[in-house]
Order: structure tokens, then sequence, then C-alpha cells
């Protein structure tokens, strides 16, 4: 293969265009929203909460409030600490929370704001809400990061290293879950699979209600739901904890602290880290480990919709059988996802993400067989344009026929002529977007059908008979 | 809704019409904490510079800034579209702690390379501001470079509001303006349309009206902008304004320099419509022609959308309005397309109007009327519940706030797609306004029912 040297060669330019990531205190944000009665708050200009905000509010079509510390001129000259106090009081007052997230930025983190100690002197709470601190300086990492640093920051606070622990049930096996960016649909699924394995679990963060909620009659400053910080105190009593990610996992090895770490160091809660579980491979692996934890057998539930799917599979076979797939999105999503495309034929030929990790590269050879890694075209750090240019220049044999992740990409796959199967975050151009179902057998028994069907359609669309008949 | 209490601080932000004496404070920066909807001045340099569809928009700063504005308008162009691209330098640590300079460059080469834009923009960013770059310097190197204009655009989003970054695009545009060299050439009965954005097209509906009237349409600043145009503003020989809060200061510069009058207009509604154009033939009436085809044109236009409106008036009548925009120049003109539609605003407000404006919309509004300043999703959710409105019109941000209540919605901000601008934008107004209002899900919610449970209950 001549041409495989060159097709591999990305484009590299100086500037980023059209990013396939956002900055890091979005994802803390969206932690925040996760905990029962939280606020997050930004400590930085008015812009990044009101930016973030409509950037969430349009994938969960959901009231999502981020306060702001509101700096000025002077705040920036002569330091923000009488801002965040001031917005610390004004989000207690108007919202009564009972924690407030406070996030920095690349403007906080610059000037040099010591969050901490201006929390400190504030005893670390206002009027019996918890004040919480995670540094997120938009110049370094990508909203994953922000993401795990908040829960990273959420557990250490609420428990503490000289915590000591007075009782760990052992009947009650519960079990910690840190599952990383996932939709509203995986997060209640996965309570769900804890559910029918009657083992009690902590998910954080769960924005799953908060961020998908009735209608109301009477406005709620802060919407229901939520992982509670009474369960977040208690995850050091926990039997074991489950992180998902495989980049993340990595990332531990290399000696990033993980929220699995502080309580496997503090407390000893055994840490198991494994991909999100997306397919019949993964979606295995998650439910033996969970059966260990909980000594319960897997509920005959699960083993129905397994083999339904893996029937599905085969029915379906030919219709994927060596397509060609772009995916992009966060590391790990990505990873999971391209493992779940190999196992049902498909070859994820281009696997992007606007994430830095050094370990992308490395957690998808762990995941892929070798000859698919063999054709793959591998790139993190990678934005929009290098991803079309990079299809574009495929040579046609290997030039991806299907891509997969957020909504946007939409342009991308309109100018490439090629079908856009919505699956991760952002979803902005559709309703349902957080409804979107990827983890556990029935997550894969979705994407299966949505994928092949995306095929089908545009394979009846271009063609000139239009068969009524697969 | 007792159980939302408003802050101290922002209570002299917050009117009800009525007996209290009417003390407005605007123009203030946003109070910390308060869930402002107000976005920053990155974001009004943005917005104003925007819809210029052949210049390159480059973000200096991490990526945050460009990844949320990335195509987010539906500011329209009949030809190039690379506004609707997301270029960013993406600031990484060392770059802070050596500085962005040489990436920016870099970046500004590299991308003027690719993309033969007529013009660049750099936004300054916060951070720009904090780490010093001399981005006006490398602005004057890479246009000696490249024989491009090069403007900073200082939009550092600390430094003032949403107003302070209109006052950079108004500078960067007029620095456009200035590059032109050749000597000024006033065409006679002819027009800059300035404030105007070409949101779902609105740009050539209101094209369309001048042309039929006889007048000329020099430059459009800046819906469906393109450089080159931009820069023949000067020849125009009278500036129309409209979204007065977005680019008075460029029509007073040009004033000032080019000696170009300018009047304030708004297209919005039949009334403020036919009024704009009006105002624009009477300031050409030597050419009485003109005067002539515009009231052949308003009569022409008013008649055959005012039957459509008449069936859709008898459903809305008597429906309650809340209004939250950007500018309050916006919110008088919806009073009046509202009270076309027979209905009654009871909440008005706007994230920077000034002390005259809150005059006008007191003026202008009912008795028991709410007018608010620089609001928060807290207050105007308890407001329009408390008057009960059935119709909410704001942007992305007030619609989840409007619909988990069970009030209609009508996104009125530049994330539309549907031009409502003009006569014909005063059908799809009442088409949105009529759709939401009158939509059977109402009869499902749990506030429009009369239930004692709460939220959802069955």
């Amino acid at each position: 293969m001549t041409s495989s040297r060159s097709y591999k060669q990305t484009p590299s330019y100086t500037p980023t265009q059209n990013a396939c990531k956002m900055c890091t205190p979005l994802g803390a944000t969206l932690v925040f929203q996760g905990i029962e009665g939280c606020v997050p708050l930004l400590h930085g200009s008015q812009g990044c909460s009101t930016y973030m905000r409509r950037y969430l509010i349009s994938h969960f079509k959901e009231p999502v409030d981020i306060a702001s510390s509101n700096f000025t001129e002077e705040t920036a000259v002569f330091g923000g600490g009488a801002n965040l106090k001031l917005a610390i009081e004004n989000v207690a007052r108007q919202y009564a929370p009972t924690m407030i997230g406070i996030a920095t930025t690349c403007l906080s983190e610059t000037i040099g704001d010591d969050v901490q100690l201006i929390l400190n002197s504030m005893d670390n709470a206002i009027n019996g809400s918890a004040l919480v601190h995670v540094s997120t300086p938009s110049y370094s990492g990508t909203h994953v990061d922000g993401f795990h640093g908040a829960v990273a920051a959420v557990v250490d606070r609420f428990n503490p290293a000289g915590k000591r622990i007075v009782y760990r049930p052992k009947k009650k096996k519960k079990v910690n879950l840190f599952p990383g960016m996932l939709s509203n649909e995986d997060l209640r699924h996965l309570k769900d699979i804890f559910a029918d394995f009657n083992a009690p679990v902590a998910i954080l963060p769960d924005y799953s209600e908060r961020l998908e909620g009735p209608s109301w009659q009477e406005y709620q400053a802060i919407q229901k739901g939520g992982t509670t910080i009474a369960a977040i105190e208690k995850m050091n009593v926990a039997v074991h904890t489950m992180e998902f990610g495989s980049v993340l996992a990595l990332a531990a090895e290399a000696g990033q602290e993980t929220a699995g770490d502080i309580l496997s160091k503090r407390f000893g809660v055994p840490c198991t880290r494994l991909p999100i579980p997306i397919g019949v491979k993964a979606t295995d692996r998650f439910l033996d480990i969970l059966s260990q934890i909980s000594g319960r057998p897997v509920p005959e539930r699960y083993r129905k919709e397994k083999w339904r799917l893996v029937d599905t599979y085969v029915d379906g076979n030919k219709y994927v059988a060596k397509k060609r797939a772009l995916i992009y999105g966060e590391e790990d999503f990505v990873v999971s996802m391209a493992g779940f495309l190999a196992e049902v034929g498909i070859v994820p030929v281009l696997c992007a993400s606007g994430g830095k990790s050094k370990t992308f590269k490395k957690a998808l050879e762990q995941t892929l067989p070798e000859h698919i890694i063999d054709q793959a075209v591998i790139q993190n750090d990678m934005d929009f344009t290098c991803m079309e240019e990079t299809a574009a220049a495929m040579p046609e044999e290997v030039r991806p026929e299907i891509i997969i992740g957020n909504s946007k990409g939409y342009a991308m796959a309109r100018r490439l002529k090629i079908p856009l199967v919505r699956v991760g975050f952002p979803i902005h151009d559709r309703i349902g977007g957080s409804r979107i179902l990827h983890v556990g057998y029935k997550g894969a028994q979705q994407l299966y059908d949505t994928i092949v069907n995306a095929i089908l359609t545009e394979k009846q669309t271009e063609s000139r008979i239009g068969y009524a008949y697969m | 809704m007792t159980s939302i209490s408003v802050l101290k601080q922002r209570e002299k932000q917050i009117y009800q019409k009525g007996n209290q004496p009417f003390e407005m404070e605007c123009e203030t920066k946003s109070l910390a904490g308060a869930v402002s909807q107000r976005a920053c001045v990155f974001c009004g340099s943005r917005v104003v510079l925007y819809p210029i569809a052949d210049a390159l928009h480059l973000i200096h700063g991490p990526i945050g800034c460009a990844s949320y504005t990335w195509d987010i308008r539906g500011a329209q162009s009949s030809g190039p579209e690379l506004h609707r691209m997301s270029f960013s330098t993406d600031l990484s640590e060392t770059d802070i702690i050596y500085g962005g300079e040489k990436k920016l460059k870099k970046a500004l080469l590299e991308l003027i390379e690719k993309y033969a834009p007529k013009a660049a923009f750099i936004y300054c960013t916060c951070i720009v501001g904090i780490i010093g770059d001399d981005v006006d310097a490398i602005c004057r190197q890479v246009e000696e470079e490249t024989r491009i204009p090069v403007i900073a655009v200082h939009s550092e989003g600390f430094k003032g509001t949403k107003k302070d970054g209109y006052k950079a695009a108004c500078d960067a545009l007029f620095s456009l303006i200035e590059r032109n060299k050749a000597p000024q050439a006033t065409i006679p009965d002819s027009i800059n349309i300035m404030g105007e954005f070409n949101i779902g097209g609105e740009t050539w509906i209101i094209k369309k009206y001048y042309e039929a009237m006889g007048v000329k349409v020099v430059s459009v600043i800046t819906g469906d902008g393109r450089v080159a145009e931009v820069q023949q503003a000067k020849n125009a020989a009278l500036n129309v304004v409209q979204c007065s809060g977005s680019v008075t200061h460029l029509a007073k510069q040009m004033e000032k320099e080019y000696g170009i009058p300018f009047i304030r207009v708004s297209y919005f509604g039949i009334e403020d419509t036919s009024e704009a154009l009006y105002q624009v033939a009477v300031h050409f009436k030597k050419n009485a022609e003109i005067l002539k085809k515009t009231q052949a044109l308003i009569k022409k236009e008013v008649k055959a959308i005012v039957p459509r409106l008449e069936g859709m008036r008898k459903d809305l009548e008597g429906k309650k309005a809340a209004i939250y925009v950007g500018g309050a120049f916006k919110a008088f003109s919806l009073i009046k397309a509202l009270k076309t539609l027979g209905m009654e605003v009871i909440l008005a407000g706007s994230q920077t109007g000034t002390k005259e404006d809150y005059e006008v919309l007191r003026q202008m509004c009912n008795e028991g009327t709410v007018i608010l300043d620089d609001s928060n999703p807290l207050e105007l959710a308890k407001y329009a519940v408390e008057k009960d409105a059935d119709l909410f019109i704001g942007g992305v941000k007030e619609r989840p706030i409007a619909y988990k209540m069970g009030i209609g919605f009508c996104d009125h901000n530049h994330e539309r797609k549907i031009p409502l601008v003009g006569f014909e934008g005063m059908v799809n107004f009442a088409n949105e306004v009529h759709g939401t209002v009158t939509s059977p899900v109402w009869d499902l919610v749990p506030r429009r029912q009369n239930t004692t449970g709460k939220e959802g209950a069955i």
C-alpha cells in the first residue's frame, strides 16, 4: 500500500479551525449541574457563563443557570476576591443552594487569584452551603479535563483524608460510579442496571433529572435531581468504585489523580477502571464486574437484551460489513464507540478528537484489532477542518462512508456528502440529544439500528430504483 | 411565586408601572452572582462584525470564545461564507507564559494564505488584555505583508459590557472605511443600511423595499456584508440606523468625519417599517418620485398582509406577552407589533437599555407592566408567571424559562432562522406567535391545569 503513508499524514495548522472541543470550565459546570442543589459559579467575565449557558441550553433544552463573578477592568487589575465574595453571597441569597461549585477561567487563573485562599477565609461555606473550588484554566486541557477535575474536586472535598470510617456496611454493598460525560438517557439506564443488580450506587455527576425534568407548576430556582451531597460524603464507605474511560484509566496510571484514586488512596475503596460500556463486549465486561462486586448474577433481563442485540447484529451484518466510519468526540467516547463499531464489522478509518491526552492512540490500540489499527488514521488535538481535509484526501477505497459524532460535525458531513449519525455531546440541531442512549446492550441496540438505517437510507436515496425492501 | 425574592441591589433595576416614582437604574455593570442574561464585550463586537462574510474573523485567546460562537447566528450571505467558520489561536499554557504574539502572527499568515479573505478582524479576548500581547503591532506587520486590512478589535471580555463591544466593533468598521483612500463621492438619494444583520435574509427584504422606492443602497453594515462594500459607506447620502445600540457610535463618527447625517429606524412591525421607509423618503424629498413610490409600496404591502393578520388576531386578542431583548429599541417595535395582533405587553426588559429608553418603554406600556434592566432567570420567571404571560419573546437563554412554565415562546434573537422584518416579516412574526400561543400542548402542562399537586402531578 503505497498510498497509506500519505493519507495518514494529517494536515497541521497553527490556528484551530472549527474546534472539536470546548474550554475547561464548561466540563466543570456540567458536573456541578449533576449535584443536587448545586449552583455553578464561574470566576471570570460575564460572557463565559452566558456562552456556556446557551451552549448547554441548546443541547439540553432546559434552564441552565450559571453565575458569574463578573470581572471588570478594576477586578482584573486588583484581583477578583471581592467580586467572588459578592457573587457567592448573591448566589446564596437568590438560590439557597446546597453547594456552590466555583470554577475558574483563563482570566482569573492568569491574574493569579488564589480562589482556595479566598474560600478558606469564608470557611469554605456560606449559610450552610458548601463552597467547592476547581481550577479550570481554559488554556490548559479541554472540557473533559474540567469535567474530571470537578468530579475529583467534589469527591476530595466531601471525603477528606482524615475522615474516620465509622462503619462500612457489609450487606448493603454500595458502589461508586464515575461515568464521565454521558447522556441523560445513559445515566438513567445505568441507574436501572444498578437497581436490577440490587446494588445501591452513587453516580457522580448525575444531571439526568435536573437537565431533563417535567414542566412546572411553580418556578424552580434549582431544578430537582442530582447526586446528593450526603451520598457523596458516603462514597468513602463504598465497597467499590467504577470509573469509566479508557483514556482516563491511562491518565490515572500515569499519575493523574482521579476521583477513584482519592477514594482508594485515602480509604482503600478498590477502583476498577473500564471503558464506557458501549457495545456487547464492553457491556459484558461492565456487567461481569458489577456481578462480582454485587455478588449477584447478571439479571435475566440483560441476558435477553444481549442475545436480542447479537441477533440483530446478525440480521444486519451484511449492511455494515466493511463500511468505513469517521468518528469524533471526546477521546473516551471515541475509543468506546470505535470498539462497538469494530465488533459489528464497521471499520473506524478515522478516529478523531479535540482532546489532548498522550494516550488516545494507545487506548484505541487496546480496544481495536490490529488490522483496523493498521488502516485507521488516529489523531487527537484535531479540529473539524483537519478532520474534513483528512477525510477528503483519503483514497476512495478508505474514505469514510458514514460519520458518527456530535452535531458540530454537520457542516463537515454536508460538504463531504457523507451521512451523519448524531451521538454524544452536543446535539444542537436536533431535539432529544440528551435522550440518545449509548451504553448497555440497549444502547448498542439503538445505535446499531440507527446506524444501519442511516446506511440503508443513504443507499435507498442514492439508488435509481429505490427498492421498498432491504 | 412569592418564593422567588429579588436581590436588594437589583431592586432599582426593576420597575412596575403604577404609583411608584420612576427612577430606573441602568447602564451599569452586572451584579456579581446575579446570573445576568448579558454576555460580554467580545460578544458585542462579534455580533456586529460577524456577518461580514468575506472577512477572516480570528479570535485570539483560549478555545472557548471561538467554540461557543461558531456559526451561532442566522446571518446569511449571498456569496462567501467565511464568517461561518470558527478561527482561534487556541492559546495554551506556554502561550500564556511566553506571550501569544508569535502564534497570532503565524496563525494570521496561514489563514490569510489559505482563505484569501478581503480583510481580517482579530478579536482580543480577556486573556490578551492580561498577558499584554501587542495585537495592534502584529496587525500592522501582517497588513504590510499581506496587503489586506488587518484590524484589531479590542473586545477583552471584562473591559465593560456588551455595549463597549459594539463600540469596539464600530471602531474597527470605521478603521476599515478610513482605509478607503478614494475621495468621498456622495451618491444622490443613497443610504447605508446600518445595524441590520441579515438574520434569516432580512437585509434582502429591506433592500428590496428601498429599491422599489428608488433609493440606492450603498452598503449594509453589516448584513450580507462585504469588505469592499463596507468601504464604500462614506459615499452614501444618509445613514439609516437600525438596532440603535449597536452602530450608533459608527453613525456618529461618520457624521463627524464625512458629514453623513443619520436617522434611527426599526423594521419590525407594520407601523415601524412604514415609518422607517417614510422617514427615508422624506429625507430625500427633493426627489418627489421617491415619496410617491414609497406611498405606493407601503399601500400595496400593507394591503397584502392585513387580511392574513386579521385571522390570527382573533385568537390572540387579549393575550399577554413578556419581552426580554438585548436592546430596548427592539422592545419598542415589538410592543407596537404585538398591539397590531391585539396583544398586551405585561413585562418588558432589555440587557442594555438607557434611561431614555426605559422612559419611552414606560410611556408605551399599560399600568402594571413590569420593566426590567439587565434581568436574570429568576426575575424573568417570577414576573412572567405573576403577570400570567401567554407568550415570551427572547433568545435561547429565555426559552427554557418560558417553556418550563407553560408559556409560548418566540425567538427574536440572532439565532432565529426566520426573517421577521418588514411587512412579510410581520406575517412570519404573527405566524410564530400564533403557532406557539394557540398550541394545544398548553392544555397538558401542569401550570395550565387546575391541578393541586406540583410539577406534573398525575
